[in-house]
């Protein structure tokens, strides 16, 4: 017993420390590492969305919608209405992408399974749709540059991101770890069970949903803040599929694995697209191919098995 | 007058070009119960393949009609090889995982094959336009129209029979029809599943590639043609109910009449009108016209 209290105490100074050095980062590393690792984080925060509904056995091809949503909505009360307090901008991403996701979640409730995943991914299209041909809302195809001023430096959106992304992580542990992060792990496996237990499997859903379209929404805004341009792209369907990719890419069974898995994603896209700009797609279809025939819990499950050989070499230590 | 028949041409047109691709994908999901999003790169290794036989075959001193087996045979090239490589070495070890996993295995494949065709092929654009050249213009209830959508939709026609007789009036087709109904039990009855399963991916993938070659001539064939067609195809599958070959040809005219209808009235509304029918259908008929019933696990 004492023996997993010290392990459970070294995670925790693991953790701290993986956060120390992200905090620190700019300090010593270049500027585009601490961008990558910025959008990486903002993304995670999408993905974990992805996975909480993923662990429900849903598969949202559609996060594109509150991500997009979100990115616009900031766009739009930049330019438009000038609005530059972040107080009020990433609210107003949470709002965009919860308020739609508060919307679309009444009718995909009623969804399972590979229905589920068409339909949500037939509203990320609409709105791709709406971006893409409404340009003098929406500015078209070439999407909208956003004008920052100037004191809102870079650093102070990475900052912005990491702090957000922490607080999400906190408070996805919590949902996991909630009634009714339980009852949704409960609804994968079996749903008519669910029910006769007296719970609403259609409740849960639902709620589970929107929660999930509030992170989509809050990455997006992130996102926007940190590139400084938004497109119709960000709603098309390969934006939606590659929210899945990292999602399986990182695993589902840890609330760290999504933005471990993120910004691994991100890492790679750049590196493959700087030394083969021709088959970085390949790249990523392979490094895909290989998780899911040789890893299939992700990447987190390499954190699980290092986890194993400490422990086991902390027994040997002790003979 | 005029605009009805030109909107119901172009329906027509557009519907018989999104019926090979989506026959395809539903017949597959039929049979293996997978959503293929690898079909896209199908459609466009068959564009490619039947851009890149058709103009050498041009090139010769050879009657230009002959373009046209030409592209049936890219597209059976494609199929014979493409078709049995993905079903065989991925798909075939991933039929009892959740799924997530075969979506996201046919999308890796997908982004794979996107960039072996830029290996192959290159990045440049390709042009064949001799074969829709060759269908000249057509005179219609007082309408100059092209030739080549009309070959189109009666290819499209020869598609849906044949692809009807084989699963209803072949032995093939009764063993295919019993996998659709249940696997194990076919299994159990001596039936070879497995090749079931390869014969009918084959098959699919024959008429999204046949899709491909025969649209190489009205576009130019470059990278990423795959991408828009496999979105509009899940629309059709989606509206039409998947493992419907029939259900399929309805999304398709549904889906065409309506774009093209929105194109000659409101041209803002081309694709919205597309999804807004997908999502309108699928909240009237959660399983789409012809989506069959589920079985739920107690």
């Amino acid at each position: 017993m004492r023996r997993l209290e010290r392990f459970k105490l070294g995670y925790r100074v693991a953790i701290l420390v993986g956060a120390l050095l992200l905090m620190t980062a700019p300090l010593f590393l270049s500027n585009w590492i601490i961008f990558v690792v910025a959008i990486g984080c903002a993304k995670g925060i999408v993905v974990l969305g992805v996975v909480l509904l993923l662990r429900g056995g849903l598969i949202s091809l559609g996060h594109g919608l509150y991500y997009a949503a979100g990115a616009y909505a900031v766009a739009i009360a930049l330019n438009r209405w000038n609005i530059r307090a972040t107080l009020f901008l990433i609210p107003l991403s949470l709002l965009a992408g919860g308020g739609m996701a508060a919307l679309t979640g009444l009718l995909l409730r009623r969804y399972r399974g590979i229905f589920f995943a068409m339909l949500s991914l037939a509203f990320s299209m609409i709105l791709y749709t709406v971006l893409f041909k409404f340009y003098d809302v929406t500015g078209g195809t070439d999407g909208m540059r956003i004008h920052l001023t100037k004191e809102s430096s870079s650093l102070f959106h990475y900052y912005l991101t990491l702090i957000l992304t922490m607080g999400v992580i906190y408070l996805g542990r919590r949902f996991i770890m909630s009634r009714l992060g339980y009852m949704m792990q409960a609804v994968r496996y079996n749903e008519i069970r669910v029910e006769y237990m007296g719970a609403s499997v259609s409740k849960v859903i639902y709620f589970s949903y929107v929660f999930s379209g509030f992170l989509g929404g809050l990455g997006g805004g992130l996102v926007a803040l940190n590139v400084g341009h938004v497109a119709p792209e960000l709603a098309y369907w390969t934006a939606c599929a590659d929210f899945v990719f990292v999602a399986v890419l990182g695993g589902a069974t840890h609330v760290l694995a999504p933005f471990l898995g993120s910004i691994v994603f991100e890492f790679v896209k750049n590196y493959a697209f700087k030394f083969s700009p021709n088959t970085w797609q390949m790249t990523l279809g392979g490094i895909l191919l290989v998780i899911i025939f040789f890893l299939p819990q992700g990447l987190w499950s390499l954190t699980e098995a290092i986890e194993r050989k400490v422990i086991q070499w902390q027994l040997s230590l002790k003979q | 007058m005029e605009t009805v028949v030109i909107i119901l041409f172009d329906g027509i047109g557009f519907a018989s070009w999104l019926f090979m691709i989506s026959a395809g994908i539903t017949f597959i999901f039929g049979v293996l119960r997978i959503l293929n999003v690898a079909h896209g790169s199908i459609f466009a290794l068959g564009a490619y393949m039947g851009a890149w036989l058709a103009a050498w075959f041009l090139g010769g001193h050879y009657p230009a009609w002959l373009s046209f087996p030409i592209l049936i045979v890219a597209a059976l090239l494609v199929a014979v090889t493409i078709g049995p490589l993905i079903e065989r070495v991925f798909l075939k070890r991933i039929y009892q995982e959740e799924e997530v996993i075969p979506l996201l295995t046919t999308f890796a494949l997908f982004l794979v094959l996107e960039d072996v065709i830029k290996l192959v092929w290159g990045i440049e654009p390709r042009f064949v336009d001799k074969p829709f050249s060759l269908m000249g213009q057509v005179r219609l209830m007082g309408i100059s129209y092209a030739g080549y959508p009309f070959l189109l939709t009666g290819i499209a026609f020869l598609c849906a029979l044949l692809l009807w007789l084989v699963i209803n009036r072949t032995w093939f087709g009764r063993q295919v029809r019993s996998v659709i109904g249940d696997r194990e039990i076919s299994s159990a009855m001596g039936i070879n599943v497995p090749r079931i399963d390869t014969f009918a991916f084959i098959l699919g993938s024959f008429l999204a590639a046949l899709g491909g070659a025969f649209t190489a001539p009205m576009i130019s064939v470059e990278p990423g043609i795959g991408i828009d067609v496999i979105v509009l195809a899940f629309a059709v599958v989606g509206i039409g109910g998947l493992g419907s070959v029939g259900g399929a040809a309805l999304g398709c005219l549904l889906v065409g009449v309506a774009r093209a209808a929105a194109v000659h009235l409101y041209p803002e509304l081309e694709l919205f009108v597309i999804y807004a029918l997908m999502i309108f259908v699928l909240i009237l008929r959660p399983k789409g016209f012809f989506g069959g019933i589920e079985v739920r696990r107690i």
